[in-house]
């Protein structure tokens, strides 16, 4: 964008240069308004407005009293909210490796120059096109103990097999996981092929010739290689972990008790349903501190710094 | 995705290798279609056979009860007129919120790659961060705006919406593609005497094609998969379908009917289903092409 300079000649030759420039540029910068308007008012109004909220005492209302961190000391103190932060941890560790550990095998065994290989990927990536709400309620029919795999295993005769992580305070939170990794292996499984195909053909013929084992080639040169793409990656499944939230409603709602509890369902409870948000907002807050602490660096890298065109 | 060429080792002969290959991705897919399978041959059983157990078995007695059930008489809490109402209801959000995000997508894309206007990059940066940055944020005080202004909970506060919260990935997936058009083109049409919207609508629009493809399999699928600003903003008469489901589903009294639940599953997925069948490749260039957001 800093390329462009606007030399408008038709432009009839009355007033200074800079001003014949602001009125061509005119309808440009109208065209933006209203976008400015909604940055200005959603995306930052919202959010100060609510990290606002954080610091009073609203309940069924907001009010505009200042309670100091009183929220945030009742926040660290909730154990739905102590469960919930627990469990976006191990739903994050956990669905982002697993994402990466299957997308990539998946990937690499696809481009084996297999037979069927469209087949194949559009099995792998289609959960990808199907809600968090159907992918929820499809898991939660399947891992529900009284009809689903449990009581298949034990009519085929093992009368003693148990599957009841769904209802198992304990497990429940890792039912989530396979459900999210059913969800979105596919999608890490799209971009590392993409970035395998990529990949320079001479490479293989050279370690062809050295006699590198193949999957030493995966390991210690293509995977490398495929750094922007993994990084893509973990950008998309990371912001998937913070919305962590229809998975949960449509699949656990939650439970068994609070085993199943996230941070935005935690948010979304105290502000619509439980009338508490001073508490909700706080939460809210806490979200967006470990978003912005995570991911800026990464947005200032790839978007902020190198400013302009580049085809 | 454009160089399609597999690049891996040659193919050799079947060898054990070559078998392992293969079991390992028919084992794979076996895993990712199991959940569909028990969806659609659930929904094809009366519930005496459900009732027996055999999950993965296919129907003895198939019927299609639990589909018009699911369609049109199943109970989302208090009224029981099926997910029909929320399917139409999401139609009902969709055509405007995709049309309307994507018209915004384009024209920011096009100022931006292409105007030098005053703080428009600084503006571009927040939106950027702002595609990150959890809905739970923004959603309290986007209810209490809508409240004053008298329109929450209603198609027009859904719609806008959508259209905010698409801002950012359209925005960015606009600006990406019209930053590698050649500028000359735009050049000439300047020297030409083309001002903003002639040069948009002469010149710039008609070379957008595939990226108009792309947002609208974009939009559609996310606006229809969406939950929780359908829950949030929608009101009661406009809650899209995906809420009805979980209703169907999850609030229901007494035994619950697995066959018409999933029979309301597959409905509720088939609409990104066949989008995502029909596009094949775009959806995956989608995806990465706006993978600002999840």
């Amino acid at each position: 964008m800093d390329t462009i300079s606007i030399r408008a000649p038709s432009m009839p030759s009355g007033g200074t240069k800079t001003q014949r420039r602001v009125k061509t540029r005119l309808p440009a910068a109208v065209a933006l308004l209203p976008t400015a308007l909604i940055v200005l008012v959603v995306y930052i109004g919202c959010m100060l407005w609510t990290v606002r909220l954080s610091f009073t005492s609203s309940t069924l209302l907001p009010k505009l009293d200042w309670v100091g961190l009183a929220q945030y000391s009742r926040l660290f103190a909730n154990d739905r909210f102590l469960t919930s932060a627990s469990n976006i941890v191990i739903f994050g560790a956990l669905f982002i490796s697993g994402c990466l550990v299957i997308g990539f095998l998946l990937a690499v065994f696809i481009d084996q120059n297999i037979r069927g290989e469209g087949l194949f990927r559009t099995v792998f990536l289609y959960p990808y096109s199907m809600s968090f709400v159907v992918t929820g309620v499809a898991w939660q029919w399947f891992l529900n103990p009284g009809l689903g795999l449990q009581k298949l295993v034990r009519d085929m005769g093992f009368e003693s097999f148990t599957f009841d992580w769904l209802v198992n305070q304990r497990m429940a939170i890792y039912t989530i996981v396979v459900a999210g990794l059913w969800h979105g292996a596919g999608l890490t499984m799209a971009i590392l092929l993409a970035g395998l195909r990529g990949v320079d053909k001479d490479l293989w013929k050279a370690a062809k010739v050295d006699g590198i084992p193949t999957w030493r080639v995966y390991t210690s040169v293509v995977l490398p290689l495929l750094r922007p793409m993994v990084v893509t990656a973990v950008v998309l499944l990371t912001t998937g972990v913070v919305k962590l939230y229809d998975l949960v409603v449509a699949m656990t709602l939650g439970g068994p008790g609070i085993a199943t509890e996230v941070p935005a369902k935690f948010v979304m409870d105290h502000l619509f349903e439980r009338n508490n948000i001073g508490l909700g907002t706080a939460a809210a807050t806490i979200m967006l501190i470990t978003v912005v602490s995570i991911l800026a660096p990464w947005v200032y890298i790839r978007y902020v710094r190198p400013q302009g065109r580049h085809a | 995705m454009s160089a399609a060429v597999p690049q891996g080792r040659r193919p050799r002969h079947l060898t054990i290798g070559r078998i392992g290959v293969y079991a390992f991705l028919v084992t794979a897919a076996l895993f990712f279609m199991l959940p569909l399978w028990i969806m659609v041959v659930t929904s094809l059983k009366p519930m005496e056979e459900i009732r027996l157990g055999n999950i993965l078995a296919l129907p003895a007695a198939m019927t299609f009860e639990a589909w018009t059930k699911a369609w049109s008489s199943a109970c989302t809490g208090l009224e029981c007129n099926g997910i029909s109402v929320g399917f139409w209801n999401s139609v009902r959000i969709l055509i405007p919120s995709v049309i309307l995000s994507i018209i915004a997508g384009a024209i920011n894309g096009y100022a931006l790659s292409f105007w030098r206007v005053k703080g428009a990059n600084v503006m571009f940066g927040v939106l950027l961060l702002g595609a990150f940055i959890p809905y739970q944020v923004f959603l309290y005080p986007l209810v209490r705006i809508f409240s004053l202004t008298g329109i929450y909970n209603s198609l027009t506060c859904i719609v806008l919406v959508h259209v905010i919260f698409g801002l950012p990935t359209m925005t960015l997936l606009f600006r990406n593609y019209y930053a590698g058009l050649p500028i000359e083109l735009f050049k000439a049409a300047r020297i030409d005497g083309g001002g903003f919207w002639s040069i948009f609508f002469r010149v710039i629009l008609p070379m957008s094609t595939p990226i108009l493809v792309v947002a609208t399999i974009l939009q559609v699928t996310g606006i229809w998969n969406d939950f929780i600003f359908g829950l949030t903003f929608a009101g009661r008469e406009n809650l899209p379908m995906t809420v009805q489901l979980n209703n169907i589903v999850n609030s229901t009294q007494g035994e619950r009917a697995y066959n018409v639940d999933m029979a309301a599953t597959m409905l509720a997925a088939l609409v990104p289903l066949v989008v995502y069948f029909v596009s094949g490749r775009w959806f995956v260039r989608g995806i990465a092409a706006g993978a600002v957001k999840g």
